[in-house]
This record gives structure tokens, sequence and C-alpha cells, in this order.
């Protein structure tokens, strides 16, 4: 079975700042994610990662490379119709759930904000209706409707912005920290509604967190960032147990697991950045499995 | 047996609001002794850092009312102590590590005089001691270029080297008693690690004791002797770290340890959730304050609090399933299964 590449990012591009000494945000990089798919994206603060998910989505107007959305690059999208298309067809989970939903609007109005937007459901029983859905599908009733963003708990607060983002029927979600600011216990909750939501609706997850455990459970592949770059990419169980690049196992060690007696004796590896002369170029060291680094290095990181 | 440097005594921290009473601290009891780590851990809310706060008198009152409760220290009661006495014991015998190292530095000092304001107010030291000092905490954090690092302000550091300065300035007066409230939350793993590896390494040093709050599991078996695992402003289980995480008695520390997925999770498999959200502390439940979110709650759970039931001579729980008349609950098979793979590998090594 083919499967279908939903999104493609080629050579992307993000720097800040001036023009002679910009800030390289996120400095070439290039991978795919495939219909159907979770893809997470780890990295230290810094790395870049949330700068990649916030240029896919058009929040910036990229430095340079391509960025194809189902076949179209978007930044080609020009008109107002066709935008709107596309801003309906990904949307974004933020990180804090208590600065990304408007405190004067209760959670029907933050919910059905888009539908306005994109005229859709006018009718007003069918849009009661319609949030109903979307707060039962995310685990509320559908009493909490009129309530305001206070009244609801961390993990609460999250459901709804997850609503918000199903409501116009997307395919594709970027997900910036969903669950970093939320307690144990509220994760799992949030993660297996993620996870239910994506076999429900056929959803493509675009996972950005700093979680390694949390990532590798909820990711099919996992692109590893560093200093803007990204080091290694492949499936999440050949990330965890085949790491080739030093990065990757240097953040892997860092992972404290909830087991004392590994614990006791885990060491950790440090990393030291290499500076290289030559092109680093990615390796398949396995099938969909790259490493970036040059032929040198590879060598010897394999050893 | 260590001698004991701290006892918590039946603590009750209540606070004044307009809604009512809330009660944060419903009765904690535990102690510390020399050159141990106790990790407490527990959801946002469910008391962990108001019993830190309280154990160096930082509750402000009012709203905070300390309403019952003794807090030994080197077996003196420290809650009767005025301001004046409690500020000579505040950074001195017992002091602080906080979350946000952005935030708990101030951001117009250099970090020399951060660190040398320490020891001048708690040691009789001259200037130049006191600089010469300050050295050697830096060079003890493992800050690279100390000469030049002590004339810098906070904001010319990364994170990671501001936690080394909070903790170079935590060490300044050798307290014996180090509280650190989620100390690497604000970290990468990365830094995360070294602070932890650094923080272990201290305490080997200089026999200092931990108390050590945090809400990740992988963190508290990394650096804890022993756990203390709280809900709804009470102590539910308690025992040494190996108990706690290979022999778990309460069925809030399953629901914690089956909600964090290990690096060896299938993802296949469904995460162990607990259901619900913590009571409300203003009016907390009767009877076991858990019963609403547990799954094998029984209908004792509703009317009566469980006692502490002692699992061994170090291991304690608070729930009705220990009763000798409770049925038989398993342990979840998600959680034992976990812990089967653990020891496997734990004896294989």
């Amino acid at each position: 079975m083919t499967r279908t590449k939903i999104l493609e990012v080629n050579g992307l591009k993000q720097y800040f700042g001036s023009a002679s000494n910009p800030i390289k945000a996120v400095d070439d990089i290039s991978f795919y994610v495939y219909e159907g798919e979770t893809l997470g994206l780890v990295g230290e603060s810094g790395s870049g990662k949330s700068t990649t998910g916030r240029s896919i989505i058009r929040l910036y107007d990229v430095t340079g490379g391509d960025i194809y959305f189902k076949g179209q690059n978007i930044a080609s999208i020009k008109s107002r119709k066709d935008l709107k298309h596309f801003n309906k067809d990904m949307q974004m989970i933020f990180q804090d759930p208590y600065a990304s939903l408007n405190p004067r609007m209760t959670a029907s109005e933050i919910i059905t904000e888009g539908f306005d937007i994109h005229g859709m459901y006018k009718n007003k029983k069918e849009r009661a209706e319609k949030v109903a859905e979307l707060l039962e599908a995310v685990g509320l009733s559908r009493t909490h409707a009129s309530r305001y963003a206070h009244e609801f708990s961390g993990g609460q607060r999250q459901r709804i912005g997850i609503a918000r983002a199903l409501s116009l029927d997307p395919s594709f979600i970027i997900a910036d920290e969903p669950i970093s600011a939320l307690d144990v216990s509220i994760q799992a909750q949030v993660v297996n509604l993620l996870k239910k939501l994506q076999r429900e609706r056929n959803l493509t997850y675009l996972f950005i967190a700093h979680d390694l455990s949390m990532v590798k459970y909820i990711s099919d592949r996992i692109a590893v960032m560093y200093q803007g770059r990204i080091v290694e990419i492949g499936p999440a169980d050949e990330i965890y147990n085949e790491p080739v690049h030093p990065y990757t196992k240097s953040l892997l060690s860092a992972v404290p697991q909830p087991d004392p007696l590994s614990e006791r004796t885990r060491t950790r590896i440090p990393y030291v950045h290499e500076t290289v002369k030559g092109d680093i170029v990615a390796h398949e060291v396995a099938p969909d499995h790259f490493v970036f680094a040059t032929s040198e290095q590879l060598t010897r990181w394999q050893l | 047996m260590k001698p004991k440097l701290l006892e918590v005594k039946d603590l009750h921290i209540h606070f004044k609001t307009y809604a009512g009473i809330v009660q944060a601290v419903r009765g904690v009891n535990f102690e510390l002794y020399e050159g141990e780590t106790l990790a407490i851990v527990g959801e946002s809310g469910s008391g962990k850092s108001v019993t830190s706060n309280a154990l160096m008198k930082l509750i402000p009152q009012p709203p905070g009312i300390y309403a019952n409760g003794e807090i030994l220290f080197n077996g003196r009661n420290i809650v009767p102590l005025s301001e004046k006495e409690m500020a000579k014991i505040r950074g001195n015998d017992i002091a602080m590590i906080f979350q946000d190292p952005m935030t708990s530095l101030n951001p117009t000092m250099r970090i020399g005089n951060q660190i040398t304001e320490v020891i001048l107010q708690h040691k009789a030291a001259s200037r130049h001691e006191a600089k010469e000092r300050a050295m050697e905490l830096l060079k003890l954090v493992g800050i690279p270029f100390p000469e030049k690092r002590y004339k810098q302000y906070p904001h010319e550091l990364s994170g990671g080297m501001r936690q080394r300065i909070v903790i170079a300035i935590a060490l300044a007066a050798n307290p014996k008693l180090l509280i650190a409230d989620e100390p690497t939350t604000a970290l990468d793993v990365t830094i995360q690690a070294q602070i932890l590896e650094l923080m272990k390494d201290i305490q080997q040093r200089s026999n200092t004791s931990i108390i050590f709050i945090t809400h990740d599991l992988g963190v508290v078996a990394n650096v804890a002797d022993r756990v203390a695992v709280m809900y709804a402003g009470q102590i539910v289980e308690y025992g040494t770290v190996n108990e706690i995480f290979y022999n778990p008695k309460h069925p809030y520390t399953w629901g914690l340890l089956g909600s964090m997925p290990d690096l060896n999770n299938s993802s296949d498999e469904l995460l162990r959730t607990i259901p619900g959200s913590p009571p409300n502390l203003i009016s907390p439940p009767v009877g076991d304050a858990f019963a609403p979110r547990n799954e094998f709650a029984m209908a004792i759970d509703y009317e009566q609090e469980p006692p502490m039931f002692q699992v061994s001579p170090t291991h304690f729980a608070k729930t009705w399933l220990l009763h000798p008349d409770a049925p038989n609950i398993p342990v979840p098979d998600v959680v034992q299964q976990r812990i089967n793979r653990y020891v496997k590998e734990g004896e294989m090594r």
C-alpha cells in the first residue's frame, strides 16, 4: 500500500531579525507527513520545532523553501476563497489552555467563531446541535456550551481547544505542546482523546512536544530537531530502539523513567555538537529512517 | 538509623477565601532523615506546594491559617516562631529552590551579589570571604567561567545556568534542609538530567536532606529515597521509592503510574486514565476523597475516611482496600505488567 503524503516540506527556512545577521530559527529542513499518521516533532526549547509548526500553518512568511499541503504550494494560495479553504483544512491546538481561550466568550461562542467566518451552520438549531456534537466528541457535556472558559479546569479547557480545532472538520491538526501544561492524569485523558478522534475522523497530526515518552506513545514517526535542523527522522520504534545520531541518543538517555532500579544505574550520554566539514545529507539507514550527517560521521556513529 | 531532621505532625493549612475556607492541607504527617531525599508527588491542587511552603513558614497569614499541627525541625516546633526568628532559619537552615529560574532571581542584581547577600546575612564573614565562598559555590554547581559570571546579570544566562545559580544561592549558607519545588519542570530534559545529577552530587558531599516536589514520576524514580503521594491535601501513600513503584497499594498511585507512558509502551494500548478531576477542598467529600474517581470504590469509601494502613515497616497507604475485610483487588494489568518487566530487567542487570 502506498501512502499519500498530505504535507511535504522542502528546504524550509525561517529566519528572524536583520537580514545581515539573522537568527536562523529553522534552517533548511525537509520532511513529509503521511495522511492519517502522527508525526512527532521533538527537540529542546529553541530548536525550532514550534517555529516549524507555525510556518506550516502560515503564521509566518517563510524565508525560504516550499511547503506543499495536499499537493498545493501554500505560499501560492492567494485568493480569499482558497485561503479560507486552507484555513479550514488545517487547524492548530495550542499549549496553554488558559491563554488560548478568550475569557469573555462562552464555550459555544469559541467553538462557533469559525462557523461565522466560513458561513457554516447558519440555522440556529443546526448550529446548537453541531456544538453539542463537538462537545460530546471531546468528552464534555452539551450543557457546558453556555459556560465561560474560567468555569472549566485545565483539562476541560484543552478539550474546548480541541473542539474548536475540530469544528471546521480539518484533515490536518498541528498540536503544539498540547499537554505540557496539564497534570499527568489529565495528560493521559487528552492523549487518549486525540488518538480516539484520529481514528474516528482520519486526522493527520503534527505533534510538537518535548516530553519524549508521550511523543513516542502517540507518534507513528518522529523527527528530532536540534538548532533549527532535523538530525534524525524515522518510525517511532526505530528512533527509540535504534537511534543513530548522537543527539537523539543523548536526548533519549536523559528521559527519566518511572523505574527506580534502572534510574539508579542509568548514565546520561552527553552530546557534543561537532562542527563539520563537508555536506550534511540524509542517509537512509533503514526503511524510512533517515539520519542527517556527513558520510564520515555516519560510519563513525554506526560503529 | 539516621537521625531525624524534620517531623511534620498532623499539619492542617487553611485559606480564607470569599467562597469559603479552603482546606488545602488536611492532616499531613511525615518525617525526614538526615541526608535523604523525600519526594512529594501529586497533581496541582493536591497541597504539595502548600506543604513545602508551610515548612518555610511562607504561607501568608491572612489568608492562610496554620489550623493545626506541628513542624519539628531538629526537634523544635517552628509553627509558633515569630517572623524575626524565622528569618534566621530561612536561607540558613532551610533553603528553597523554586520552579521558575526566570522569576526567582533578581533581574537588577549581579549574580555575585545575590549569592554573597545570603552569606553576609547568615554567616560572620567579611565581604572578601563571602566572595571567595561565592566563587566556590559557582564552581560547585558547575558554572563555567565563574569569574565572569559573578559580575553578570541573570538575563545573560540560559535557563539551566540560572537554575544552577538558584541552587548556588540555596546552598550558600550550608542548609541542612533543601526544599526543591518542581526545580526542573521548566527545563529541557537534557538540562533537567544535569540539574538532577548536580543535586544528587551535592547531597552526597554535604549530607543535605532534600524534599523534592514534582509531578513527574520519572524524576521521582531518579532522585527519591522515599516517596509521599498526595491527593486532596492528604498523603495517601507513603513508602520507599521501591515500595511505591514496585508494590503500589493505593488506587490513586496506580492511576498515576498507569497514566504515564514509558518508552516501552506500545501505542496500540490506551493509557490508563484517572477519570474526573480532584475534589473541591472548600467542602471536601465525606469519606475517602478519592472515591468518586476510584473504580474500585466501595460503599464505605463514601461514608468513612480510611486510616493509614501499614503495609511494611516503611510503607503505608490510606485506602479501605487494605482492610482485612475488603475484597482482594489486584494491581491493574497495565501497571502490573510494567512492574514485572522492570523487575525482570532489573534482575538481568
